[in-house]
Order: C-alpha cells, then sequence, then structure tokens
C-alpha cells in the first residue's frame, strides 16, 4: 500500500537501522528480508507504481549504510537500472526513471558506495551523464510555472538532480542533513555479515506502462529572501533536494487532515537549522502550481495554508505575504494556467482574512493597459472576492483609486426592461409572455404566444414557426430569465419548467447558439450566474456541449476571450463530457458482466425447461440492452471526438489569424491575447491529455499538421514529447 | 510486507459524526447506511444573509454541485442560517468535509456534516419560532443570526416592560 511506504520513507533511516540491528542478532531474518522486499519491488515494478518503488529501492540503498547489504551488490543493481538507458524504442520516460531512482539514492548511500566501488560508480555516473545530454527536453517549456529564466531559472528535474549529485560529489559525498541514527550503532553493525542483493533485471517495457510524467522543480526562495536566521540551502545543494522530497512526502501521506499535515510540517527534524516556513511555502505553491495539475485538489492548499497560519500567527503570515508579493511581481511571465490557480487562491484565502491587504502596494497595477497580467490579475481577484461575499464589499475594501478593476454590480441587464423599449420589436409579446408565465399558462398557450413573433431571419411569412427565430429565443428567455433573476434555483427552476419549450427552440444548431448568446446578453454582469445557467442547459440537453464551444470562440465573445469565467466554463463543458462518456462505458461494462453471469447460472443450472426458457429470456433482454448501450458509447465517444476537433479548430483558426495579421504588419506577435491565448490552447493539452491520448493519430493528420505555423505546432509536439 | 495498518487510513474528517436527525423516517441502522453513502452535506453556522450565489462558489471548490437548498425559518419563510449542498458524487462531498468544513464563509467559522438526503420540508428550521433551534435559546448576540437569540429577546422584551 502507498501510504505504508510514505510512514516508513518519513522515517526512513530509523526503520533501515532497526533492520540493520535485527539483522546483525540474526543473519537470516535479514536474508529473508532483502528477499521479501525484492519480491516487492517486482510487484510494485509490475503494477505500475513507479513512485513506491523508487521508496523501496532508497530503503534497500539505506540498508548498505546498516550493513544489510553488501555495497558492490547494490553497485550492480544500479548499474542493471542505468543499462536500461541503452534500450530503444521505448518512452523516454521509462528511461528517465531508472535514471531518476538511482540518483535519488545517492544522498543517502553515494558516500558508501564510492568509498567501496569508486571505479564503477564513476563509470555509472558518466553513462548517466551521457544519457542526460542526449535526451530530450522539448517538454520543458510547456511545464514551466515562469517563461522567465530569472530570478530562479525553472529547471527540469532530472538536470536539478543531476547538478546536486555533482555537487555532493565535488563535497565529497558530505551530507549533513539527513539523521543517520545507524552512525550511533556502528560498533554493533560494523560486526554484522552483509547479504548480497539477488541480481535484479528490470522488468521490460509493456505497452501499457504509465510511468511518472517528467516535471519542472519549483523555486521562488533563495538564500537572500529569509531576512534573519538559518541560511535557505542552495538550489543544488543536496539538502534541498531531502529537505523537499521529504515535506512532499508529509504532504502526500497527511493531505486528507490538514491540521495533523501542518503540524508535521512545522515539525520537521532539524528545522532550526533550515529557514523552514519558507521550504514550506516554497514546496506547497509548486505542488498548487505544478502542470499539468497539482497533486492534490487545490482548495486542499488553501486550507493546508490556513492551518499553518493558525499554527504559526507570528511568523507564517509574514511569509505568505512576502510569497504573494513576489508572485504578484512575476506575474508578466507567469504560465496562465498558474495565474488562474493563483487567482482563485488569493481570493479564497482573503474570505478567510476579512479580504485585508495592502492593496496600495500594488498600485503599479494602476500605471499599465488592463489587458497587461498585473492589473488582470487583480481584476480577476476582485471579481472571485465578491463571488464569496458581495458587491458593496468589494467597493469598500478596495483604494478608489482601484475602482477600475472592481467587478460589475452583478444585475440582470433586461431588453424589454419598461416602455422605453416599445419600440423593439419583441417588447409587445415580452410582456404577454411575461404575463402568460406569471398566469400559470400551458406550454402549448405560451407556444402559441411565441408564434407572432416575427422572425427577423425571413422576408414572408411561410414557415410554420419551426425555422430558427432568433427573435423567438430572445424574447422567450430574456423574459423567463428576467423573472426568474432573484437566485440561482429560481432560474433552475424557469429552465426546468419550461423545458420542452427550450427544446423546441434549440433543435437547430443555431438555437443552440442562439440560447447562449441571449443567456450572456442578459447576464454579462454576473459570470457565475452564466457559468451556472450554462451548466444546467448541458446537463438537461437545451444546448450540447460543441454549442458552448462554438460560442465560446464566437466573434460575439470575442471581447471576453481572455476572462478566466469563459475558460472555467470551456473546461467544465469538457469534464461533462468525458464523464458522460464515462458512464456509459460503465453501464455498458455492467450489461456485459450481467450477460456472463446469466450464461454462466445457465450452463450450471441443469435440466430445468422453465429456468433455462427464463434465463434465456433475461440473456435476450441483457443481449439487447448491450447492443443499445454500444450504440450509445459510439455515439458518446463521436461527440467527445467532435468536441476537441471543434476546440482545436478554432485555436487554430484564432492564432492562425494572429501571427498572419502579425508578420503582414511587421509586428511583434507577443501580446498579451497571444500569451493568453496559446497558453489555453497548452491548457486544454494538459487538462485532458487522458482523453486526448486517444486522438492523437486524428490531431496529427488532420490538424497539427506540418503545414502549420510552428509557434501552434510547437505546443503539439511539446504535448507529444510528455509521452503521457 | 503488504501489512494494511488502520493507523494509515486516517481521514478522520469525512467520518460520520454523532449527530442523527431526530425527525428522520427510518431506524438508527438505516439513518447511518445513508449517511455514510450520502452526499449530501448539511452546512450550519451561516449568517441569514448568506445567499445561495456565496454558498455555490465555495462548495464548487471540492467538485460539481448538484443542488443548494438554502434553510428558511417557517414562519417568514427567509433564510435562517443554514443550508444543504448536494454534490453528484460522494468524492466530492468528502473533500467539502475535509476542506471547507471549519473554514470561513461572509466571515463567519462554517460546520458541514454528512446529512441522510433532502426531503421535502426538511428545508424549515424547527425551533418553536420559526428558525433553528439553536437560536430559539442561545444567550449571545450574534447581529448576522437576528440578534439574540428568541428567549432571550423575549426576556429582554419582559425586563424592559417592567422595568419601564
Amino acid at each position: 500500500s502507498q501510504k505504508l511506504y510514505l510512514k516508513i520513507f518519513s522515517k526512513l533511516t530509523v526503520y533501515t537501522t532497526l533492520v540493520g540491528l535485527l539483522n546483525a542478532r540474526n543473519y537470516n531474518f535479514g536474508g529473508e528480508f532483502v528477499e521479501a522486499m525484492i519480491r516487492q519491488l517486482k510487484e510494485t515494478l509490475k503494477n505500475n507504481f513507479y513512485n513506491e518503488a523508487v521508496y523501496l529501492v532508497r530503503f534497500l540503498s539505506d540498508l548498505v549504510n546498516c550493513h544489510v547489504i553488501a555495497a558492490p551488490s547494490m553497485v550492480a543493481m544500479f548499474e542493471n537500472f542505468i543499462s536500461v538507458t541503452q534500450e530503444e524504442d521505448v518512452p523516454q520516460v521509462r528511461l528517465d526513471w531508472f535514471v531518476y531512482v538511482v540518483l535519488s539514492c545517492l544522498p543517502w548511500v553515494g558516500k558508501e558506495l564510492y568509498e567501496k566501488k569508486d571505479v564503477e560508480m564513476d563509470r555509472l555516473l558518466s553513462q548517466i551523464e551521457g544519457y542526460l545530454k542526449r535526451r530530450v527536453k522539448t517538454h520543458v517549456p510547456m511545464l514551466q510555472v515562469w517563461t522567465a529564466e530569472k530570478p530562479h531559472p525553472q529547471e527540469e528535474y532530472l538536470d536539478c538532480l543531476w547538478a546536486q549529485i555533482q555537487k555532493l560529489k565535488k563535497d565529497r559525498w558530505q551530507e549533513r542533513h539527513i539523521l543517520r541514527p545507524y552512525i550511533a550503532f556502528d560498533s554493533v553493525l560494523c560486526e554484522a555479515l552483509q547479504h548480497n542483493l539477488p541480481p535484479f533485471t528490470p522488468p521490460g517495457h509493456m505497452p501499457d506502462a504509465q510511468y511518472p510524467m517528467p516535471r519542472v522543480i519549483f523555486r521562488m526562495f533563495d538564500y537572500t529572501d529569509a531576512p534573519e536566521g538559518p541560511v535557505m540551502p542552495g538550489s543544488h545543494s543536496v539538502e534541498r533536494f531531502v529537505i523537499e522530497e521529504n515535506l512532499h512526502c508529509i504532504i502526500k501521506t497527511h493531505w486528507r487532515e490538514r491540521k495533523t499535515c501542518a503540524a508535521q510540517l512545522l515539525s520537521y527534524p532539524g528545522k532550526n537549522k533550515i529557514p523552514l516556513n519558507y521550504h514550506i511555502v516554497e514546496v506547497i505553491f509548486g505542488e498548487l502550481f505544478q502542470l499539468p495539475s497539482p497533486p492534490h485538489i487545490d482548495v486542499m492548499y488553501t486550507s493546508l495554508l490556513i492551518e499553518l497560519c493558525k499554527l504559526q500567527p507570528g511568523s507564517l503570515p509574514q511569509v505568505l505575504a512576502q510569497a504573494t508579493e513576489m508572485l504578484y511581481m512575476r506575474l508578466d511571465t507567469m504560465n496562465t494556467s498558474c495565474m488562474d490557480r493563483f487567482i482563485n487562491w488569493f481570493a479564497h484565502h482573503l474570505s478567510n482574512f476579512q479580504f485585508r491587504w495592502s492593496w496600495d502596494d500594488w498600485a503599479d497595477c494602476l500605471t499599465v493597459d488592463l489587458d497587461k497580467p498585473k492589473p488582470k490579475f487583480v481584476k480577476e481577484v476582485l471579481e472571485k472576492s465578491m463571488r464569496l461575499s458581495y458587491h458593496q464589499r468589494i467597493v469598500d475594501i478596495v483604494p478608489a483609486t482601484f475602482s477600475a478593476l472592481i467587478p460589475a454590480d452583478p444585475i440582470f441587464t433586461f431588453k424589454y426592461e419598461d416602455e422605453t423599449a416599445s419600440s423593439l420589436p419583441g417588447y409587445p409579446t415580452s410582456v404577454t409572455v411575461s404575463n402568460a408565465i406569471k398566469n400559470r399558462a400551458s406550454n402549448e398557450e405560451i407556444l402559441a404566444i411565441l408564434k407572432e413573433v416575427p422572425n427577423p431571419n425571413q422576408e414572408d411569412d411561410d414557415d410554420e414557426g419551426e425555422a430558427f427565430n432568433p427573435l423567438k429565443i430572445d424574447v422567450f428567455l430574456q423574459t423567463l430569465l428576467h423573472l426568474a433573476a432573484k437566485s440561482f434555483s429560481h432560474s433552475f427552476s424557469a429552465l426546468g419548467k419550461f423545458h420542452e419549450i427550450l427544446k423546441t427552440l434549440t433543435e437547430s444548431d443555431e438555437g443552440k447558439l442562439h440560447i447562449l448568446k441571449v443567456v450572456y446578453d442578459v447576464w454579462r454582469n454576473h459570470p457565475q450566474m452564466i457559468a451556472v445557467l450554462v451548466d444546467k442547459m448541458v446537463r438537461t440537453q437545451i444546448v450540447d456541449c460543441a454549442a458552448v464551444a462554438n460560442w465560446l470562440f464566437s466573434q460575439d465573445m470575442a471581447h471576453e476571450f481572455t476572462r478566466l469565467f469563459i475558460w472555467e466554463i470551456l473546461h467544465s463543458t469538457i469534464r461533462k463530457m468525458n464523464k458522460h462518456v464515462q458512464k456509459i462505458q460503465k453501464e455498458l461494462e455492467e450489461a456485459k458482466e450481467k450477460l456472463e453471469k446469466q450464461q454462466n447460472k445457465r450452463r450450471d443450472s441443469g435440466d430445468d425447461e422453465d429456468m433455462e426458457k427464463n434465463s434465456e429470456d433475461e440473456e435476450g433482454q441483457l443481449e439487447e440492452q448491450i447492443e443499445r448501450l454500444q450504440e450509445k458509447v459510439e455515439s458518446a465517444q463521436s461527440e467527445q471526438k467532435n468536441l476537441f476537433l471543434v476546440i482545436f479548430q478554432r485555436f487554430i483558426m484564432l492564432l492562425t489569424e494572429h501571427l498572419v495579421r502579425c508578420e503582414t504588419g511587421s509586428v511583434d506577435i507577443s501580446t498579451p491575447w497571444y500569451k493568453n491565448c496559446i497558453e489555453r490552447l497548452q491548457q486544454v493539452f494538459l487538462m485532458h491529455h487522458v482523453t486526448i491520448q486517444q486522438y492523437m493519430g486524428t490531431l496529427e493528420n488532420l490538424l497539427f499538421t506540418a503545414e502549420l505555423d510552428h509557434h501552434i505546432l510547437a505546443v503539439y509536439q511539446q504535448f507529444c514529447a510528455l509521452q503521457l | 510486507m503488504s501489512v494494511k495498518l488502520n493507523a494509515l487510513h486516517s481521514d478522520s474528517y469525512i467520518e460520520v459524526s454523532q449527530y442523527r436527525d431526530q425527525h428522520f423516517k427510518g431506524n438508527r441502522y438505516e439513518q447511518e447506511k445513508l449517511l455514510k453513502q450520502s452526499n449530501t452535506l448539511y452546512v450550519g453556522n451561516l449568517s441569514f444573509y448568506t445567499t445561495e450565489e456565496q454558498v455555490h462558489e465555495l462548495f464548487a471548490k471540492c467538485g460539481d454541485v448538484k443542488r443548494i437548498i438554502i434553510g428558511l425559518d417557517k414562519v417568514k419563510k427567509t433564510a435562517c442560517g443554514f443550508c444543504f449542498v448536494e454534490y453528484y458524487t460522494r468524492g466530492d462531498a468528502e473533500n467539502a468535509m475535509r476542506f471547507v468544513n471549519g473554514t470561513r464563509l461572509d466571515d463567519r467559522i462554517i460546520r458541514t456534516d454528512w446529512d441522510a438526503g433532502f426531503k421535502e420540508g426538511r428545508q424549515y428550521g424547527r425551533g418553536k419560532s420559526g428558525g433553528q433551534v439553536r437560536d430559539e435559546y442561545r444567550q449571545d448576540y450574534d447581529p448576522a443570526r437576528g440578534g439574540y437569540g428568541k428567549l432571550a429577546q423575549q426576556q429582554r422584551s419582559t425586563e424592559a416592560r417592567n422595568t419601564f
């Protein structure tokens, strides 16, 4: 179990010392223990549990320090691991893993192995160096939180670890951070007989293997940032690696229980020698901003930071404020997906602390265009903060100078409000429909009223009222939503009550697109309401997912294209589509299992004629059901594939347009809009990589072809390089 | 080596509490079964002014919200400081128990607990005066929950009449 490995790893050297002492007393115990661990390692690797396997190998390597395992046999195992780098036609992430495992054990056992087998170790390190030089790193830009190299380069994880091990080697493997209880027992342990590891052949590559994804090491602090007290270990020091590993391990173990997690983080052994608060904050933000996605749900980190502030009220809030300030200052080069998470975290955090913040410190954001990252960030934070409170609160908490960034009052915009709108063609019908709804008219009566609405798309009256009539949709929906504007529940109730009418009005694709347009028109000041209404309309099949995608990318929405709510709606829509496919696939699987059970029952039931007949009937029904579900699955998968194609096509169109325009006008392509758009394209790949993997063939043949502008193609190539 | 120790699976924030709904139609066993499968949370200690929108914004951080039912004063039919939040999946509700329970909404520490499932009528307060029972007897002054508790309000007005 993963949790067992985590618990052991956080006290690794204690357990290895214990095993060492037991082995000194009883040689056979040591032998059996090592054999059991090797069996476990084989199982773990066979089942794709690569993160757990790392802990097992580290445990084994620390057993060398405890005189349980002979150093030369450990070196031999490492040599077998590194020989994997010679394999051809396998995913790079497989080779990466074996190199990572060996390097990550060296802080614990490097010294001992070098003392016993320096020639072999040098050869090993040289092979690793050769591999690291030739491996492909196309994926790195896609995983970096900041595009800038300063003040801290965002290093690829293997490069960083290699630099740390190089430095450790230069320091003659002197490592002072890891607690090593076995040193105190050296006199007992050095008398023990050691075991040789059996020769371990790494399991071969299987097509369904899922190796860990590459990562970029997140750094936001260095020794200049902690004003007083202990100095932060350098980015290439092995201490930094060990501290970060341990802190990640604590979070991985205790994330479900935030008070325990915070307490464990703050009681890190050796905390007096390091600026622990800075390490904790850096590790937490590192996880929150991790690409493609954080290891745990975003809101966990918010609640964890709140607990940490509660436990260390005199010091942690200040570090957190300092971190927030630093993140703000570097917004210009921050990845858009990471900025989304920063926005959501900061607004939620503030809502737990009465929205107290020194906004004046950020007055510089008022001196640049509103589409630049800093004012955009503040604007989105204030909008999210308003959602957790109310409009006047936001007006009250920011200085008057920030008024341009304050969100709009989230009120309904009704085209047919009063007599001033009486000249509009839909006004009379709006009044009639409104009264009809208030008087609980039937659907037929309302449809009859709507029949009178002229169709601006047609010249004469030859239509039976079935053709797409945008004005009809506009009048009905605006009036209905206006009556239901009081709350989400009121609006949902309205959509439910008039579901039939809405389905009739939106039969065509144009109808679906138009209903979304109307929702936006009336609720453009209340993006939160737009999102929940679109969600409800997709779930009740008033609109489909492709319609939502087409609407978001339409010219009508171009002016909102960089706002966060647009992307929240898009990703929510994609997720709904994915869950829908999974649900039907599950139903199909269950029906198939049921059929199999039924068939087995019949086979085993003997000669009872009645039972046999009933069983046949049941099987017949199940087979029909399976056929139906099969069709449903195919249809859903087709819809899902189409959704992604629509989205990618739209991105390509927009980006190509922009790039061509800039090229012909000899203008720099890197506008804030462009950065947002290209990173949003990346985000679609990263957030839904599991599903998109199925469509790689189609994507490459149809969309991401060699004719595409290289800027756009690069995104696709980086995604492929992740070999997810 | 594949020993599973119970202590390793600690996930105490999602455990079912001691509270049982006295008005639940069914026995204790049935109620507990529903609580252990439920996707619905009871949310308490809300301000009377907390809106469905605010609740949605906060709880949507844990997953897609299926519906929110704001608790109402049985007499006044106005919000009386609690609500139900129903998710589509239990996993999302568990995250709310782990990460939203005990944090602030509208400046107040809110409390979430498993609920056996919404049924018509459960959206109303069960206190004598129409609000929640806890607001009948509390002695403190809470401006976001109608000021003093109902009993304390009556005592105060009696005192005022007597002293005048």
